[in-house]
């Protein structure tokens, strides 16, 4: 017990005496407990409003559409199938152009009773239900279209009222909507260019209901309507087994869709949203094992007596790791804490509910597993960042230790050859580097991250700027995803910002000695400085670089392949906007290297000498 | 204090060095005036903390005074700014040290040759005169070496190969042999023995009575002030190991 309120007192001790360096490390790991929190607690909150509507709507366990009149008897069939305890329909369906507002769109319509129906009874959020001459629109169309109860609208030019207003847990809210038939009727040209496209064009087919008369009365043909049925099953959770059974894979099978591939299409912007959060963490995460790992390499150079004073009065090595690893394991849980924290509060902004659907996420429930998980990542960064050299103290000679010597320099020859044919400040420059060629790595990797995030930001943020025209989100979704990615950008380049800075700051410290016997041979206090920024700023450049090509390429590749997106809708950066991007980044790391580079060439040279 | 002082290589007018403030004020240097011509060895020998080594500082501009004046080579050098500082540094002034302080990474030859390249010479000259100097300091063989391959005596060599790497007027050594054991001490008296033969002007702080008794001249430092000054006649002899008892 003494052994262990010894190591949290030295290590406590130790924090409150560098409590900038604590704040770092703090900043390091929370940014990405904070992003990691709000990825996990997006994927428990996604599915809570489809669910509030399903309640609502009495929504169906399986839906079940049929493209012709002669393939009637099959839907009805369903029915009376086994498992089958309720069912509503079948409704006839057809597509129209609609048109409201000055805007114009496919929609598919589909014809309900004016009596409620005991599964799928969309639940009105303004208005009323279905009357001959008046039309229901879903609430995300609506929102699309901006229409409201009592508007005007048009159906392949015949006139019909808005008089309500409602959600359906039946099919997923616009412009996810699934068509139960061929709904492009018209109103978008398949002409690739756009031309001869309406003013004010939806690019998703939206959903609305009218009566079975209007439906009927609408196509020329009434062999032409599609139907459509809903069915509740004993067993809500063997819908895909329900649809495995009736469905198969015989040819003229009628086509079904489970409750869950619904939820899935109709949550699919919180999983967006969540995956790029998760990405988002992952980035962040090895950016911060980037910085922890420098912090900590800078924190046990000026810790090598420490190290030896406590084995100089009796501390086995076991308890000198004990003690500095303690430090980052206290860190790391408080970083946890204050990431779950941040993130669960922020999060609501993020899990706004659609408008297609009813009730809200509400503040995003915590789980036991997203404060484990989250815990041990925070863990697992602190320990991985500090293991190799927190041994690397514990086992070093005590004598070597009470000496203060430094951990020898590397000698990369080659290096140092090439240097000498350069100006002084590359020169110096170059040589710096060369000591440490871990720390260039690390710094590498982070611009690496960091670049390779920006460059996905903007192709995101490109595409999303081309919404709704491109089609996949409407303009609250969009919202909901810009959102997303302005927690993104400015999560990751604080943490770069924090990065340049944590690594310039180490470089200065462990460059101490031999900067100022630079200047006592001659080397002027701006060759210095300027040597210690181009030790980080050539790196930058390299990492910038590579940020771009592969690993901004990859990035996308790579969230591309997860999402399920489809690549060739996304305009790339332009080539000016790649230079832009790589320039700026040196720039930044330029301006955030040159306040420690420049006070520490302040720093008198006998004082070091 | 000196004759000579218009022809001096380095000279000083009440200099001064205070650190702290008020009542706490240390005078490290109190009211020193120097003057050391061409070719001359000067040691400057007191007990420890006597402010030898802020003196050595000062006098390369490594370190700023509070008060006085600093002439190098007929140029003031206390007042000027650090750039100009730096300069003067590179190529007027070669410093030793007694913790050496080579760069670990380099190769002996490369300690050697980077006070000529931070001067802006071609690094096949640089590397020539390194290569000049190792073989002048009688460790030829061992340039490709790392500092630490080498004994502190040979470490202290190539510190003193580089410092002379450009040619600079006067050399200033803080505690040359104060890491070095008797057989190393002997090996860098002999180099400081051959500088002084060829005419370089030579500073030499320590607090050996041994190696004092090689130089010119030599000077007693207490509480930051000069209290003595010695010119030794004859200067050091041709059984120098004798003379400071490092020899029969």
């Amino acid at each position: 017990m003494g052994r262990i309120l010894l190591v949290g007192r030295l290590a406590v001790r130790d924090l409150r005496r560098r409590r900038t360096e604590a704040a770092l490390l703090l900043i390091a790991i929370m940014a990405a407990t904070t992003t990691l929190t709000l990825g996990l607690v997006l994927r428990d909150a996604a599915s809570d409003p489809y669910q509030s509507t399903r309640e609502a709507t009495n929504g169906p366990d399986v839906v079940a559409n049929v493209g012709r009149a002669a393939e009637l008897s099959a839907l009805k069939g369903l029915a009376g199938a086994p498992g089958v305890i309720d069912h509503s329909g079948p409704y006839p369906v057809t597509a129209a152009a609609l048109q409201a507002s000055g805007r114009t769109s496919d929609v598919q319509v589909v014809g309900r009773d004016a009596a409620p129906a005991s599964v799928d009874q969309p639940e009105l959020i303004k208005g009323g239900w279905v009357r001959d001459g008046g039309v229901v629109v879903e609430a995300a169309f609506a929102n699309a279209l901006d229409v409201r109860v009592g508007d005007p609208v048009t159906l392949d030019g015949r006139s019909f009222e808005v008089v309500g207003v409602a959600v359906t847990a039946a099919m997923p809210p616009y412009p996810k909507a699934s068509c139960y038939l061929p709904c492009m009727s018209g109103a978008v040209s398949d002409n690739p260019d756009g031309a001869g496209l309406p003013p004010g064009l939806l690019h998703n087919p939206g959903l609305v209901w009218l009566t079975q008369a209007d439906v009927r009365s609408l196509p020329p043909n009434p062999d032409s309507l599609a139907y459509v049925m809903n069915l509740k099953l004993a067993d809500p959770d063997g819908a895909q087994a329900f649809v495995d059974a009736n469905h198969g894979e015989q040819s003229g099978a009628v086509p079904m869709q489970p409750w869950e591939n619904i939820l899935e299409d109709a949550t699919e912007l919180a999983g967006d949203s969540q995956i790029l959060l998760l990405i988002g963490a992952w980035l962040l995460g090895l950016l911060a094992v980037a910085s922890l790992s420098v912090l900590v390499g800078g924190r046990m150079a000026d810790q090598t007596r420490r190290v030896g004073l406590l084995k100089a009065v009796g501390g086995t090595p076991s308890l000198v790791a004990a003690v500095l690893l303690a430090e980052y394991v206290l860190v790391a849980v408080v970083a946890a804490a204050a990431g779950l924290a941040v993130g669960s509060l922020t999060a609501p902004l993020l899990t706004e509910s659609s408008a297609g659907l009813v009730g809200s996420a509400g503040p995003p429930s915590m789980t036991m597993s997203t404060v484990g998980l989250v815990t041990a990542v925070a863990l697992g960064v602190a320990v991985l960042a500090t293991v190799v050299p927190v041994v690397r103290a514990a086992r070093s000679s005590t004598v070597d230790a009470l000496a203060d010597s430094a951990r020898p320099p590397r000698r990369i020859g080659w290096l140092i050859a090439i240097s000498a044919r350069l100006p002084v400040p590359l020169l110096l420059a170059l040589r710096v580097a060369a000591r440490r060629p871990r720390r260039v790595v690390l710094g590498v990797v982070s611009i690496v991250v960091t670049v390779s995030g920006i460059y996905v930001l903007l192709v995101l943020n490109a595409f999303l700027a081309t919404q709704p025209l491109v089609g996949g989100y409407d303009d609250a979704q969009v919202e909901v995803l810009r959102h997303v990615l302005l927690v993104w950008t400015v999560v990751l380049l604080s943490l770069a910002a924090v990065n340049a800075i944590v690594i310039t700051w180490a470089t200065v410290l462990d460059n101490r000695h031999s900067s100022a016997l630079a200047r006592a041979l001659g080397a002027a206090p701006r060759e210095v400085s300027t040597a210690l920024a181009a030790a980080q700023v050539l790196p930058a450049l390299v990492g910038a670089i590579l940020g771009v090509f592969p690993g901004g390429f990859a990035l996308f590749a790579a969230i591309n392949a997860i999402t399920g997106g489809d690549s060739d809708r996304v305009t790339l950066p332009s080539l000016w906007q790649l230079l832009a991007l790589v320039l700026g980044t040196v720039l930044v790391v330029a301006v955030l290297t040159a306040v420690p580079a420049r006070l520490s060439s302040r720093r008198p040279v006998t004082e070091t000498l | 204090m000196s004759n000579a002082a218009d022809t001096s290589v380095l000279r000083a007018r009440g200099l001064r060095k205070e650190y702290g403030k008020g009542e706490g004020v240390v005078r490290a240097v109190d009211g020193v005036d120097l003057d050391i011509g061409a070719g001359e060895t000067v040691a400057v020998m007191g007990p420890s903390g006597c402010g030898k080594s802020t003196l050595l500082h000062l006098l390369g501009g490594l370190d700023r005074p509070s008060d006085g004046e600093v002439w190098l080579n007929g140029r003031r050098i206390d007042d000027i700014g650090e750039k100009a500082l730096a300069r003067m540094r590179r190529t007027a002034v070669g410093f030793v040290f007694q913790a050496f302080h080579l760069m670990e990474e380099l190769t002996a030859v490369e300690n050697v040759e980077l006070s000529a390249l931070l001067a802006g010479r071609s690094p096949r000259a640089a590397r020539r005169r390194a290569e000049e100097l190792l073989e002048q300091v009688g460790l030829a063989d061992r340039a490709r070496f790392l500092p630490s391959a080498l004994s502190g005596g040979q470490r202290q060599r190539v510190a003193v190969a580089r410092a002379l790497s450009n040619e600079p007027l006067v050399v200033l050594a803080d505690e040359p042999t104060g890491n070095l054991d008797s057989a190393a001490t002997l090996d860098v008296l002999q180099l400081f023995e051959s500088l002084h033969e060829s005419g370089q002007t030579l500073v030499v702080v320590t607090h050996d009575a041994r190696i004092a008794a090689t130089a010119d001249r030599l000077i007693s430092m207490r509480d930051g002030a000069f209290v003595d000054e010695t010119r030794l006649t004859g200067g050091t002899t041709g059984r120098l190991g004798a003379l400071i008892g490092l020899e029969d």
